[in-house]
């Protein structure tokens, strides 16, 4: 099959307010696709065919290429991970498309992922995030055996559920206000339904918001936007979670200590 | 090359417990003024890193991926296991240490595989402490499946994803401790060699993927735990970025490289489609738990697999091995695979693939039990094949999966250079020829969270805290190396990309040094491998330069390091002259088993580099079997 591709170029990082004075929509043509490729995979054909000819291939982030590590991320015709739901770009074949498409692809757009070349964008903020208290404070030792505190399958599959966050950020990029809330609600879920991870849960909730605002990620309008673009299907009740975890942290009325980072190690 | 392992004395069950006690300790108010330097975030990295934070030490930790959380380990699928006897049906460490020994077809040293089924239970105990959401049962309690290479059910796992859940488990700890500044993290940073000082790794050399810059970090000690070098075969099913880099280059620094023609190929996996395919897709190996492995009687059968009647069906790891059936390890399921297909009866359109059929589990617990425990395999395969695996049987081939080579370590995973740890799947230790399911996720975390907190000491002990600093001129020189090999290959400026000479890489060692290796095809290799190279160096060509965001030149470090290294991979394979494992020599068989020479063989092979275009030295670290007996390998 043949398509058309109008790809977001940008050979250095993000610098104005303005991201479009910072790269171009480039337009490349390519013959012979197959449908069995990934859309990964049909990058890589551009890329090669790039080099032939001198030119610099297009940079993108990838790695595992099934769907696990989150690295893959772009908006393909405006949708992050393109058309199909529940599934990462990588994983995203040419059959999806019909012969003769034309396809543009860009990077994630938020404020708080500023693009550092071509379709890849920088997201340590959701690295910051997590350092601030997605986390269950233990140190490596003896804990207690593993079976020692059951846990109803119910708890585990829902903590289950949020866990399986590949922190892509589509999320983020989804949402007209870049909002990070999906991303913390499954982190706050996972953990909130966990006895272990109870223990911590307001300083979690607090550090957290905190960290997130800090980050200058948007606010959520009940948009649901990410549930939508989410490759894993993470549901927006975590959401609606993190929320309460929030506000319970605040009606308990422990003096708010944001550590910034660390939890209370 | 001294190979001394130090293996503690004493019997098996006391060599650990011995060596922590006889280990010097560092104080813990001297703990901070040290600094080690771990490469690789994975859970061997990630664990290792944070527990070393965690007891006060300065830690600084790589990883060439945008965030600590995408390592490699992320994509492991089935389980891992832990001799818990949960479930008591008759598991203990003995039993986990006999079958990894066995497993490993007896070429692995005893005394590490015991401290490994040793550490499994504390494995478990703590990464459900740090949240990770294990599968459990109606009761609350932790689930288990059953892996290849074992008749018990010993394998925890997390759905279709327990690589991810543990990895987010560590990656949990390592952010903790990053986030009290005990860790600093450097991501999109690639380490492109060792600093030697007086022959101890002091420092290593990165490259900043984002800047471009190439710079050095000083240390007291290095920890490698860069993952394996399957990529060497271009097409396999471990992620992009994995590379011989790290490993490779500690090599070529004075490193001994172990084993490296023990790799693993892995019998479930998506079969190869076409020329464009990037890399290749693990059905993890859990699904054969459930799903039965078949090809037609006949050869060339090429009727629809519901149209072949169950009498017309050659269930042949069931015929072959009754008492592990389904369930025989990787290296002997691989190569049935391969004979079925060799002898025609192969099904799909290239004839290289086998089926692995849920019909008679969906009939027997029903869709919705099978969707719970495989749903996220049944999905990934639906999508990259657009077939229906509830509707039609998965249609499945080897591939190449894992390598159980690496660089060789003591038993306190220290390398052969003095301060240089190795630790997960980049060192050589616990596998031996062939690597059960479910055991490297545990390897890597038992060598990151409970070997080197503690043997980490006994070097460092003798070490003045911080004697070396990056001023040294053996930093500027390894900076200055570096920085040469990148202009050298930005300035070639010849015809072919990158991936054409990886992709041509690949075939060789397919087709040469794959499933099935021979004196002949080994010999060939090795004319072959360096012709490649030799044009690699003519007529490479990378767009861009040094500065900024280049990912050809990233790709091309890679490769030419792998055009290096196959070779030695090779060697190895031609020198062992016996079939062990996954390493399968046609001239030494019993009618498709593998042959082991134990007068001959039963060592580990280690290399020693001696510059370029020299042929490296073997040397041999002798296996001693005390507590299992030395046996032909069977599974039937
Ligand atoms: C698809 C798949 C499924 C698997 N399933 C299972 C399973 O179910 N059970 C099981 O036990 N095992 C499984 N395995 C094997 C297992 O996942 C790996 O062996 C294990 O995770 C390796 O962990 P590691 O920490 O040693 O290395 P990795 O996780 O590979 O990590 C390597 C780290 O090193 C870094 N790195 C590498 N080179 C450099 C460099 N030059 N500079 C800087 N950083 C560098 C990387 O960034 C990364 O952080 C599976 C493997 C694959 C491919
Ligand atoms: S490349 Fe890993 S999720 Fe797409």
């Amino acid at each position: 099959m043949k398509v058309t591709l109008n790809i977001w170029r940008q050979s250095k990082a993000s610098t104005k307010a303005d991201f479009r004075q910072d790269g171009k929509l480039v337009r490349y043509q390519l013959d012979h696709v197959s449908p069995d490729m990934s859309f990964l995979e049909m990058l890589d054909v551009l890329n090669e065919q790039l080099t032939q000819q001198g030119e610099e291939p297009v940079a993108f982030d990838h790695d595992c290429r099934e769907g696990i590590c989150g690295s893959c991320g772009v908006a393909i015709d405006g949708v992050p991970h393109g058309p199909e739901r529940g599934t990462t770009a990588c994983q995203l074949h040419m059959r999806s498309f019909q012969d003769g498409a034309v396809i543009t692809v860009e990077p994630w757009r938020a404020a708080a992922f500023p693009v550092l070349k071509d379709l890849v964008v920088d997201r340590s903020a959701f690295d910051r995030v997590v350092q601030a208290g997605a986390f269950i404070s233990v140190n490596t030792g003896a804990p207690q055996d593993a079976n020692a505190i059951p846990v109803p399958k119910a708890d585990a599959d829902r903590a289950f559920d949020a866990a399986t966050c590949i922190g892509c950020g589509a999320c983020v990029a989804a949402c007209k206000n870049a909002s990070a809330m999906l991303f913390v609600g499954a982190k706050v879920s996972h953990f909130v339904h966990l006895p272990q991870g109870r223990v911590e849960r307001d300083q979690r909730a607090r550090n957290l918001v905190a960290a997130m605002d800090r980050e200058g990620f948007g606010n959520c309008t009940n948009q649901y936007e990410c549930e939508a673009a989410c490759p894993k299907e993470i549901p927006v009740r975590v959401i609606a979670e993190l929320n309460r975890e929030f506000v319970r942290a605040k009606v308990r009325e422990e003096p708010v200590v944001d550590k910034g980072r660390g939890g209370d190690g | 090359m001294k190979l001394d392992a130090r293996i503690p004395s004493g019997p098996i069950q006391k060599k650990w417990d011995e060596r922590r006690f006889e280990t010097k300790l560092v104080n813990p108010a001297n703990k901070r003024k040290y600094k080690v330097l771990v490469v690789g975030s994975g859970l061997a990295g990630a664990a290792a890193a944070a527990s070393l934070a965690e007891l006060g030490y300065q830690v600084e930790c790589f990883c060439f991926q945008d965030s600590p959380r995408r390592a490699h380990s992320i994509a492991a699928q089935g389980g891992i296991n832990a001799a818990k006897n949960y479930r008591n049906d008759g598991d203990s460490i003995w039993r986990l240490f006999y079958d990894t020994v066995k497993g490993g077809d007896f070429r692995a040293r005893e005394a590490n595989v015991y401290r490994l089924a040793q550490l499994s239970v504390n494995i478990i105990d703590q990464a459900v402490a740090a949240g990770v959401p294990f599968a459990r049962d109606y009761g609350g309690l932790l689930d288990n499946r059953s892996f290849g290479g074992a008749q018990v059910s010993r394998t925890f796992y997390a759905r279709g994803q327990t690589g991810q859940q543990l990895l987010l488990g560590a990656y949990a700890s390592l952010s903790r401790q990053i986030g009290l500044k005990a860790v600093k993290m450097f991501s999109r940073t690639e380490m492109l060699d060792v600093v030697l000082v007086d022959g101890h790794a002091k420092g290593i050399v990165v490259r900043d993927l984002v800047t471009g810059e190439v710079r050095a970090h000083a240390g007291d000690a290095v920890v490698l735990a860069t993952g394996g070098y399957g990529n060497v075969f271009y097409l396999s099913t471990n992620a992009k970025g994995c590379n011989v880099t790290a490993t490779w280059r500690a090599y070529k620094r004075g490193a001994g490289f172990a084993n490296p023609c023990y790799t693993q190929i892995h019998p479930t996996c998506i079969p190869v489609s076409g020329d464009h395919q990037s890399k290749l897709t693990l059905m993890s190996e859990s699904l054969r738990n459930d799903g039965r492995v078949w090809v037609p009687k006949k050869p060339g059968d090429k009727r629809k697999a519901a149209e072949i009647p169950d009498d017309e069906r050659d269930y042949y790891l069931e015929r072959k091995y009754p008492s592990f059936g389904n369930l025989a390890p990787r290296d002997i399921a691989s190569r049935a695979a391969k004979q079925v297909c060799d002898e025609g009866r192969g099904i799909g359109d290239t004839g290289l693939g086998v089926y692995l059929d849920f019909r008679d589990s969906i009939q027997r617990l029903g869709r919705d039990a099978i969707a719970g425990k495989y749903g996220n395999l049944f999905h990934m395969y639906a999508k990259i094949t657009a077939e229906d695996p509830y509707a039609q049987p998965m249609r499945i081939f080897p591939a190449v999966h894992y390598t159980m080579g690496g660089l060789w370590v003591d038993y306190d995973l220290m390398s052969t250079i003095p301060g240089m740890f190795v630790l997960g799947e980049a060192n050589f230790s616990d596998h031996g020829a062939n690597r059960l399911g479910a055991s490297a996720l545990m390897q890597g975390l038992a060598d990151g969270y409970f070997v080197i907190p503690y043997t980490i000491a006994g070097y460092l002990a003798g070490q003045k805290a911080g004697s070396v600093q990056g001023n040294r001129p053996e930093f500027a020189k390894a900076i200055g190396e570096v920085a040469a090999m990148q202009k050298k290959l930005l300035g070639i400026q010849g015809k072919r990309t990158v991936d054409d000479f990886h992709k041509a890489l690949g075939k060789i060692m397919w087709g040469r040094c794959g499933m099935a290796r021979n004196e002949q095809g080994l010999q060939q290799a090795l004319q072959e491998i360096p012709a490649l190279r030799d044009e690699f160096w003519r007529d490479v060509r990378i767009v861009g330069g040094e500065a900024g965001i280049n990912q050809s030149l990233e790709k091309a470090g890679r490769v030419a390091d792998f055009l290096e290294f196959g070779e030695l991979l090779c060697r190895d394979a031609k020198e062992r002259r016996e079939s062990c494992g996954g390493h399968f020599r046609e001239e030494w068989q019993d009618d498709g088993e593998a042959r082991r020479d134990d007068d001959k063989f039963c060592h580990a092979a280690v290399w020693e580099y001696q510059g370029p275009g020299k042929t490296p030295t073997r040397h041999q670290e002798p296996l001693t079997f005390e507590n299992v007996h030395l046996a032909v390998r069977s599974y039937k």
